[in-house]
């Protein structure tokens, strides 16, 4: 996973993606390229309904492309599988019948990769990263959200995932907690080099977690822009480079379409609608 | 730039920032304190309801001794003697096997019978439709409407009860699961799946577990169908073999007009439902549903 290499590790070719509501057929992505290597955070920035969370779907393998092609680590992406974990935004994903040592070595055991006993050391080893050694007995409902989502990034990273999929995972928790896991995630990132794609609305989010920044333009979802971003934190928020750099991103994303366009909510995708 | 009231334009009055110290809390006593004993009696569940049980044995007393007329209502008292005497000598026990035989049979038989369907439900469209349409066609026909029919395909005896219980289990049953498999939470299913499982382990480690307080739901209303319907049945047709279910016990105490053993009959049919419910299904919540706090 930290092995750097010539390739990209995520490649996405001119993918075209639809989905249907029982009336429409809605073009989400039209022809969108992004190359990904191995150490980025990779953030996928865009007004709402541009699709971005579709992208992210697809790259999960949850959505086929109408068209062009998703390859990541040299392996079309066909299904969803192990190799890209997702994190998402509902704090439903875990599951409340477990506790949190088993919700985190759950995946490990479903994919049939390890051991019983292995399966445990990981999980306990990503547990005490993400700091809640004290609480690995405890069932779901008995935490907060922001422990919730720790959970959720140990469980991900628990596998040693080729790429965490991440889908605006901060954006139900309140602007404190947010923060808080801003940080927790940069400084896991220090400290573990994982690669993760990072789907957000918020251009503040965009520059302090990601190191790299594409820009998706409104309905349906085009490359508008990809963007450096990895030199800024928190700590620079009242620099001019921040400030500018945001105000670049806000015009990239707003200035040449109209406020409205931006503004169309977007659609709920019924994944559960489409039998497997 | 000055403030303004929202309302009425009057500008906001300024006033000092102040700090201070907490104001000492050690008048209020110990911050966390035990209820007292009586307090934490009446919170418990099974006071409150042996309360209620017991204020209706007393009501049901009074006023049997009240009508005076041991024929149409007999006391709390006389029920019980013979209650205990019927169970004392055996035949209670007996017709309480009796009964209890084909009700297991057909209880297992329709929650199988159920899982397969649902579970064809979920993986496919077209079973979905199947299940919906079987569903909505048999859930309202009473099962002692079928018993006829089945008398006629099976006769007398353990087939034909067996029949009409699963008929009643059945549907119930897969109502309950289909409806708690269609409300799992969207994320879980995506995570599900984003873990490689697919097929009877996806049903049985993401859709079973987490639609659990639907199903268990539809176990119980399962179990009370299964229950009515016997009983309904063996009152109708009576006796097969040589020894009836309770619903031919009652049925014989009436054509006896032995009153008391009507209610004692009655009164063992209700026991028998009351300890499934408040012991079996109490502690499969207890273990489950509770623990993980999809129910309080």
């Amino acid at each position: 996973m930290t092995r750097i290499e010539a390739r990209p590790l995520v490649d996405v070719r001119d993918v075209t993606l639809q989905y249907k509501t029982p009336e429409h057929l809605v073009t989400a992505t039209y022809k969108v390229s992004c190359q990904v290597e191995a150490g980025d955070r990779y953030v996928i920035l865009g007004p709402s309904g541009c699709g971005k969370s579709t992208l992210l779907k697809a790259i999960g393998g949850f959505i086929k492309p109408v068209g062009g092609s998703i390859v990541v680590n040299g392996r079309e992406v066909r299904e969803p599988g192990p190799d890209r974990m997702m994190v998402f935004q509902e704090f439903e994903q875990l599951m409340p019948w477990k506790t949190v040592l088993q919700n985190v070595m759950f995946p490990m055991l479903a994919a049939g990769k390890y051991l019983r006993s292995e399966a445990r050391d990981r999980a306990l080893s990503a547990i005490e990263k993400v700091g809640l050694a004290k609480f690995k007995g405890v069932y779901p409902h008995m935490l907060s959200g922001g422990m919730k989502m720790r959970v959720a990034i140990a469980r991900a990273m628990a596998l040693e995932p080729d790429v965490l999929l991440m889908d605006e995972p901060f954006a139900a928790l309140d602007a404190l907690t947010r923060r808080k896991m801003q940080e927790e995630l940069l400084a896991l990132w220090d400290s573990l080099r994982f690669t993760v794609l990072f789907v957000t609305h918020s251009i503040e989010e965009a520059i302090v977690v990601g190191s790299r920044i594409l820009i998706l333009s409104p309905h349906p979802g085009r490359v508008r822009a990809e963007l450096e971003a990895g030199a800024l934190s928190y700590a620079d928020v009242d620099t001019p480079e921040f400030g500018a750099l945001s105000k670049r991103i806000h015009s990239l994303l707003f200035e040449e379409h109209a406020a409205p366009s931006a503004l169309t909510p977007e659609p709920k995708l019924q994944l559960a609608a489409t039998p497997r | 730039m000055s403030v303004t009231h929202p309302f009425k334009g009057v500008p906001a009055r300024p006033r000092p920032d102040f700090e201070c110290e907490p104001l000492d809390a050690s008048g209020i006593g110990d911050v966390e304190r035990r209820l007292s004993p009586i307090e934490r009696i009446l919170n418990n569940d099974a006071v409150r309801r042996a309360g209620v049980l017991i204020a209706l044995l007393v009501v049901w007393e009074l006023y049997a001794r009240w009508a005076d007329n041991p024929l149409l209502f007999p006391t709390f008292t006389t029920t019980l003697e013979t209650f205990v005497h019927d169970l004392l000598d055996g035949t209670l026990l007996d017709r309480t096997r009796t009964s209890l035989y084909p009700l297991a049979l057909g209880y297992v038989g329709g929650i199988v019978l159920a899982a397969i369907l649902t579970s064809l439900a979920v993986s496919s469209r077209i079973g979905a439709d199947i299940l919906t349409t079987l569903t909505a066609m048999f859930n309202p026909l009473p099962a002692i409407a079928v018993l006829p029919l089945a008398l006629i395909w099976f006769g007398l005896g353990i087939p034909s009860l067996v029949f009409v219980i699963i008929h009643s289990v059945l549907w119930a049953v897969s109502l309950s699961t289909l409806t708690g498999f269609r409300s799992v939470p969207e994320t879980l299913r995506l995570s599900g799946r984003n873990y490689g499982l697919k097929g009877i382990r996806y049903v049985a480690l993401i859709l079973i577990p987490a639609a659990f307080p639907t199903i268990l739901a539809g176990l119980k209303i399962g179990w009370a169908f299964a229950w009515r319907t016997l009983v309904a049945a063996e009152l109708v047709f009576g006796v097969s073999s040589r020894s009836g279910g309770l619903g031919w016990y009652i049925f014989e105490a009436r054509a006896q007009l032995e009153t008391p053993k009507v209610f004692a009959g009655l009164f063992t049919v209700i026991l028998i439902g009351l300890l499934v419910e408040s012991v079996i299904f109490r502690a499969i919540a207890a273990k489950t549903i509770q623990k993980w706090g999809m129910q309080r």
